[in-house]
């Protein structure tokens, strides 16, 4: 059974710790170019392998990553 | 992303077929978090507010959380909280739990403060056997005054105290208060997580859970250490301070559990509880 | 217990008056001239009784955080200790104050500084009234001068600590802690229901149900324009104290050329020089301080008006008398006369003093 997965990333909460990019086992995610409001370069999604597993979710301490999936 | 724009994108995947899998507890305020980038403090409160949440125990909770990086944690917690001095969150937590016995009371402290400053308080609640949940977040050194030694620092490890590394003569050893708690009869779950992978962040969170629901049996103090990382203080990036930390802290403070349920919990060496566990030396 | 006439200790008082007036929690450490408040307790069983708490810390500064736990619960929580234990306190007493949670605290002083002696003194007024720990902040300063006062005066406590949300002091001495009085018992209050609890102490952190924001109980704030903010308000309501909740004693001074001006056990050595003195014919009267903080200024302002001169009788080096000075503004002769160390005066020995240091 697959799934795909989406996630929704609150960036302008976000602090680029880059620690959801070490738990994705995917690669869906990276830093932006860009900066957010205080600065920061916030993750981004960078291609459709999401599988909705929740890792990023899981270990980013500032609980910026809401995570949807469903079967495909 | 405005927060409305959020609220809309999150509609729209409902409305697609999606299903929510994971989103932040609203025993969490919305209040963004004071941690540094990459700090393991945000994932701990995360995990204690979603096992409050997952609990329905919200309306029960009183959290105590004393000087130290951790001092603001009543902003971040949807829960009444107090703010204690330095060290003193057990015997917060005592009265507290004593006066009102219904409460869920929980202390989230350092390791300066628990380990240090602290210590009188923190052995002398786990050995009244009181019933309250302590989540000790160990991080080797004194965040938010500016990296100095903490208790916990690993011999070798550099500080602002001990810019050359900590030296035993000097400095003494690094202090694994958690074992030390794990041999006093007051103490009924003692268990050691972290919170740097998915994995592990799944299993503090049941150690949370477990060490929750333990107030209900009235058996004594929960106990669950957090091994954690301080990217600022030890001057790293948070990916590498994760990878120095499993690679340096863990086999200081070897994870899993120490007791479970008033023993001492399978595999556990007894000489490792007398201390004599054998340290290992840093450079960094 | 019911009013009856009683033959008791002064911390004895103090622990049964905990007791009856429906305190939730005690949290101690053994010291000596006060032991007896938390003996006389733990032999009560009151958590058999009234559900009162009853529990012996590891430290006083366990015991003082503990009373900010359980007190900021928003329930009526108490410790007592001596002086050395009250300067181990300082650290809660000011965190206490900044965070505005009502509670009870007694010290029976005993001589300083340092270890010291056992017996009593009166040398933490300053420590009292003037701030022992940092920051401007102040306590109700209660100072009785009879068993029977250490027993009404926990019973006044709550009601101004939990008016003001501000920690009240009982300033008391070895004398009054060890000495045994009559005294009448009231009648029990109950300890307060939830509901009590809750209308009593909106501010409490019992759990947040669904209806309410979350309470928060600390000293913090780091925006220092909010701080100083805070520092107004508090310094507003110590004002209101000064206003409405100034407690004192004047006896015979309506007539009065001298007057002594004492607290707790000294008062009552004043007032035994005093009866001398009239005996000799000299007219003298006692103003006698119940409230430390706040300081009865234009009351003793009234009083000395008339008065050629004010003998300050306190068991310091003098500490008192630099509030007395001030009320007076400096324009009435005043000395001051005191043994310290744990030596008790004699009223002989003040109403020399009244004598070579004022009249001559």
């Amino acid at each position: 059974m697959a799934f795909k997965g989406q996630i929704v990333i609150d960036t302008e909460r976000c602090k680029g710790c880059a620690v959801c990019l070490a738990a994705c086992p995917m690669q869906v995610i990276e830093l932006s170019k860009n900066v957010n409001g205080k600065g920061y370069n916030y993750t981004e999604v960078v291609n459709d392998k999401c599988i909705g597993c929740a890792s990023c979710a899981m270990v980013c301490p500032d609980g910026v990553i809401s995570v949807y999936k469903k079967q495909c | 992303m405005a927060n409305t724009d959020i609220e809309q994108r999150k509609q729209e995947l409902l409305n697609q077929g999606y299903t929510e899998v994971y989103t932040k507890t609203k025993v969490l305020t919305d209040a963004v978090l004071h941690y540094c980038p990459g700090c393991g403090h945000g994932t701990t409160h995360r995990l204690v507010a979603e096992v409050i949440d997952e609990m329905g125990i919200q309306d029960k909770t009183v959290g105590v959380s004393p000087v130290g990086c951790s001092v603001m944690a009543y902003n971040y917690f949807d829960v009444d909280f107090q703010e204690a001095a330095h060290g003193r969150a057990p015997a917060l937590a005592t009265a507290i739990k004593r006066l009102n016995p219904d409460c869920f009371v929980f202390t989230y402290q350092g390791d300066g403060d628990l380990a240090a400053i602290g210590t009188a308080e923190t052995i002398h609640a786990c050995n009244r056997g009181e019933n309250i949940t302590m989540i000790f977040v160990n991080n080797g050194i004194y965040g938010m005054t500016g990296g100095q030694m903490a208790p916990t620092t690993l011999v070798g490890m550099k500080s602002a105290t001990t810019p050359y590394g900590r030296n035993v003569a000097l400095n003494g050893y690094p202090l694994r208060i958690t074992e030390l708690l794990a041999t006093l009869p007051g103490t009924y779950y003692v268990t050691r997580q972290s919170v740097q992978t998915p994995a592990a962040v799944r299993k503090a969170k049941a150690a949370i859970r477990k060490a929750f629901e333990n107030q209900k049996l009235q058996k004594g103090v929960s106990f669950v250490e957090i091994v954690s990382n301080c990217n600022s203080g030890w001057k790293m990036t948070p990916v590498a301070a994760n990878k120095w930390m499993e690679e340096n802290m863990f086999p200081n403070y070897p994870i899993g559990d120490i007791k479970v349920d008033g023993k001492i919990a399978e595999g556990i060496d007894a000489n490792r509880l007398v201390l004599s566990h054998p340290l290992t030396v840093v450079n960094k | 217990m019911a009013k009856e006439l009683k033959l008791m200790k002064g911390n004895e008082a103090i622990a049964r008056a905990m007791i009856a007036s429906g305190t939730d929690g005690y949290f101690g450490y053994p010291i000596t001239p006060q032991s007896e408040v938390m003996e006389t307790l733990m032999a009560e069983k009151p958590w058999e009784s009234t559900g009162m708490v009853v529990l012996q810390a590891e430290s006083e500064m366990a015991s003082i955080n503990m009373v900010y736990g359980g007190a900021a619960t928003g329930k009526k929580v108490a410790t007592s200790s001596s002086s050395p234990g009250i300067s181990l306190m300082q650290e809660g007493l000011t965190y206490l104050a900044g965070a505005e949670i009502p509670c009870l605290i007694v010290n029976v002083m005993r001589g300083g500084p340092g270890l010291g002696t056992i017996q009593p003194s009166q040398s933490d007024y300053f420590q009292s009234v003037k701030g022992g720990g940092h920051g401007d902040y102040q306590l109700y300063t209660l100072a009785p001068a009879s068993v029977q006062e250490m027993y009404d005066f926990v019973f006044d406590a709550w009601d101004i600590a939990f008016k003001y949300r501000n920690p009240v002091l009982i300033l008391s001495d070895g004398a009054i802690g060890q000495c045994m009085e009559k005294l009448y018992t009231r009648d029990y209050i109950p300890r307060w229901t939830e509901e009590e609890r809750r209308a009593n102490a909106p501010w409490g952190t019992w759990g947040k149900p669904a209806n309410r924001n979350h309470n928060i109980i600390t000293s913090l704030e780091l925006d220092s324009a909010r701080q100083e903010v805070f520092n107004h308000k508090l310094q507003a309501k110590y004002r209101e104290m000064e206003k409405n909740e100034v407690r004192y004693e004047a006896l015979n001074c309506e007539d009065a050329d001298y007057i002594f001006v004492a607290y707790g056990s000294s008062s009552r050595i004043a007032m035994k020089a005093m009866q001398m003195a009239r005996e000799k014919g000299i007219k003298v009267g006692l103003f006698r301080l119940i409230t430390l903080f706040p300081f009865p200024t234009k009351q003793l302002q009234e009083v000395a008006k008339n008065v050629k001169g004010i003998l300050c009788v306190e068991m310091s080096a003098g500490q008192m008398i630099e509030d007395v000075k001030l009320a007076t503004n400096c324009s009435i002769k005043t000395e001051h006369f005191g043994r310290f160390g744990g030596i008790i005066p004699t009223p002989t020995e003040v109403l020399e003093a009244l004598e070579t240091k004022i009249i001559k």
